[in-house]
């Protein structure tokens, strides 16, 4: 039954775009404005609207709507998909926090969910602080050849595969590793370091894999202020930390906050370099999601689990940025 | 409090390029000096070794005696306005202007007052909790003004601040900022490329021209005495007559130009034989026939009206027209386009100076 009313919504919608169309001519102020079916004829006005709700209802509403609704019903074979067990249910949600099988509180999951947001949180204050001053240098400072030069080593990583750049970084971080050979040959440890399981990889692959992703809005935001400003600042008698605090990160408060949140939403959701680099106990929440899809075959779960992960994140993000005072518009400037 | 500002031979360069060579002046305290000079000159450059934002490669900068070597921008009692002001879009007026002080750490309640006292003095009581973008381009100018002054620094220096206004506002700021010098008693380093600007506010000048002073005056002297052709040319409107000398002693020259042997002073010693030029200012010539020595004849090009003056053009030798001014109330026969015309002048206003580079029109 809600599957059906799954199916029934694009008719809806585009019932909803044609009234649209044919009120819009009313609503407009301007009395010579032409309404959306006088301007482009019957057939030609059906079929943009037929062809705008195909898109956004098939590629983007539909698919997650799916989604919403598998996540309320239980785990059935296909035979009995439809028939009296299917019913609607909060049985995916509440396996997140109880164990389905034995009762107890579902700590595995809540720690992964937790740890994942955390270090997530922890890889985007990682990569902003690496970012900023690069940003900043290459922005207002360096000079043309110098900036050209560090782009492009920016860049030229990225041509790499996620998969491979992960593995390379593996090795090198391995306890026989590149890295433990350098740091046990000058003296500074005795034992390798054991940096894939206490984590260090899977910041540092994390960071890596995202640099570029708040480089970006960070390095357009800082480019398009005025050097004058920061030397009106220092003129002033301000010191450097009081020129970067009062004049250039609150004028790339959009930039910084657009950074952020695209490196803690993907690093979130990412599959590939926690499995790779992350320790042996480490359970990112991603896996999780994958691995109820394709290993247990439990779409309703892991929709439900994926959906948590969402809300977990957009709520994060939207707290962060009401402690910043920034506002939602200005990060998709 | 003002402090004298002296530059010792200052010399920058960027890379191969010479900006300023061997600057050497000193500024009094409480002066308003101004440098002058076209575009790309080094009048910046000079203003930002000042400022503590670019080191002299050679020489020094002295503020009150001291010298400013290793000194920072954010160290020196100087505070800048810059071309296009700077002023910080994300704050309000009174922040804006009392900024310097909250870096230097002054109580809120403290700088509030004196974000009241600045905006009385540039006529802008009450509208401290303005947007910067609120603001109309006199008013923003005046508030890039008292945000320097707010930090009470010893000179202030001013790169081009009105350039940006039309040319009524421009007039009045003048006013404004001189009335503000006077008030303030601080010493004022302002450049411009607008010689009206320079003449009008400044107790002296210095006229530059490829990195180099090439002379340093009150507005009189600029204006009447200048010493090589380029500050001639520069300065106000000028007729230049190029040409061997071909007479001369210790009073006067003769000049041997396109138009016939012309007579004016001769400060500088210029010897019989040199290449030298004779200026003649547009308001020194009037029509008719003088002496021989100092009188030229040549088509009229052009008449203009421009209300209080007039101003006729007679072809001249390469391309460059000669200009002469008659004021509305002098009575004189206004000649026809394209008629023949003489002009004639006193000798004692015409002013020979050795062969220089002249300034682009
Ligand atoms: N950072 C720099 N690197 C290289 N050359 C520079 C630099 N700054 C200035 N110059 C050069 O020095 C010369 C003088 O520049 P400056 O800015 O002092 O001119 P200006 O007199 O202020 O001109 P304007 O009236 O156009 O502002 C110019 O030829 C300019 O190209
Ligand atoms: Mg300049």
């Amino acid at each position: 039954m809600s599957r059906l009313f799954v199916y029934l919504i694009p008719v809806f919608v585009i019932a909803v775009f044609m009234v649209m169309a044919h009120y819009e001519k009313r609503l407009a102020h301007d009395p010579t404005h032409r309404g959306f079916f006088d301007r482009n004829g019957t057939v030609l006005g059906v079929t943009f609207i037929a062809l705008v709700a195909f898109w956004t209802l098939f590629l983007v509403v539909l698919p997650y709507l799916y989604m919403v609704q598998e996540s309320f019903h239980p785990k059935l074979v296909a035979a009995e998909r439809g028939g009296p067990k299917d019913i609607l249910t909060l049985e995916q949600y509440r396996s997140f926090f109880i164990q389905p099988t034995d009762g107890e509180v579902n700590t595995t999951h809540l720690w992964a969910f937790f740890f994942s947001l955390a270090a997530s949180a922890a890889v985007t204050v990682l990569n902003f602080a690496i970012c900023y001053p690069l940003a900043y240098y290459m922005a207002q400072a360096g000079s043309v050849q110098k900036v050209r030069l560090l782009m492009l080593a920016l860049i030229v990583p990225y041509w790499v595969n996620e998969i491979l750049r992960a593995f390379s970084l593996r090795l090198l971080l391995a306890s026989k590793g590149l890295i433990n050979q350098v740091l046990m040959g000058v003296g500074l440890t005795d034992a390798p370091v054991d940096f894939l399981g206490n984590n260090v990889g899977l910041y540092v692959g994390l960071s890596y894999a995202y640099l570029l992703v708040m480089m970006f809005p960070l390095y357009n935001a800082v480019e398009s202020l005025d050097k004058n400003q920061i030397e009106a600042a220092r003129d002033l008698g301000a010191p450097w930390w009081r020129i970067h605090k009062d004049v250039v990160v609150p004028y790339a408060k959009p930039g910084i906050a657009s950074g952020c949140t695209m490196v803690f939403m993907l690093s979130a959701g990412s599959l590939a370099a926690p499995q790779f680099l992350g320790g042996p106990q480490t359970l990112w929440f991603t896996s999780i999601v994958y691995d109820f899809f394709f290993q247990a075959f439990n779409w309703p779960r892991g929709a439900a689990y994926a959906f948590l992960l969402l809300a977990g994140c957009i709520a994060l993000v939207m707290l962060m940025l009401r402690v910043f005072k920034v506002s939602l518009g200005e990060t998709i400037k | 409090m003002s402090a004298d500002v002296e530059l010792d031979r200052v010399t920058v360069r960027f890379g191969q390029f010479t900006a300023v060579k061997e600057a050497s002046l000193k500024i009094a305290g409480g002066e308003f000096f101004s440098f002058l000079g076209p575009s790309g000159c080094g009048k910046t450059t000079i203003l930002r070794t000042v400022s503590g934002f670019l080191d002299p490669s050679e020489g020094a900068v002295r503020i009150a005696g001291k010298d400013m070597i290793g000194i920072g921008a954010n160290k020196r009692p100087t505070a800048l306005i810059f071309q296009n002001l700077a002023l910080f879009p994300l704050m309000t007026v009174a922040e804006n202007i009392t900024y310097g002080l909250r870096v230097r750490g002054m109580s809120k309640a403290d700088r509030r007052k004196r974000a009241d006292e600045l905006l009385h003095l540039i006529a802008l009581p009450g509208q401290g909790d303005k947007l910067v973008s609120e603001l109309s381009g006199g008013q923003k100018q005046r508030v890039a003004i008292a945000r320097a002054l707010a930090v009470e620094p010893q000179v202030l220096l001013l790169d081009e601040p009105l350039s940006a206004l039309d040319l009524k506002l421009r007039q009045h700021m003048r006013n404004e900022l001189r009335a503000i010098q006077q008030r303030v008693g601080i010493t004022f380093i302002y450049i411009t490329h607008d010689q009206g600007e320079a003449l009008t506010m400044s107790d002296r000048i210095a006229v530059m021209n490829n990195g180099v002073i090439e002379q340093v005056g009150d507005g009189k002297a600029v204006y009447d005495e200048p010493r090589t052709s380029f500050v001639a040319s520069f300065v106000g409107e000028n007729n230049p007559f190029a040409g061997r000398v071909a007479k001369a002693d210790g009073t006067g020259a003769v000049v041997e130009t396109p138009f016939g042997l012309l007579r004016g002073r001769n400060p500088n010693g210029v010897k019989e034989g040199d290449k030298a030029i004779l200026f003649v200012r547009p308001e020194a010539l009037r029509v008719g026939e003088g002496s021989k020595d100092a009188t030229v004849t040549s088509t009229v090009l052009n008449v203009a009206f421009e209300g209080n003056a007039s101003h006729i053009f007679l072809k001249g030798a390469d391309k460059k027209d000669i200009t002469l001014t008659v004021g509305r109330l002098e009575r004189v026969e206004i000649p026809e386009q394209g008629s023949t015309a003489s002009v004639t002048y006193n000798p004692d206003l015409g002013l020979v100076l050795p062969e220089g580079k002249l300034a682009r029109e």
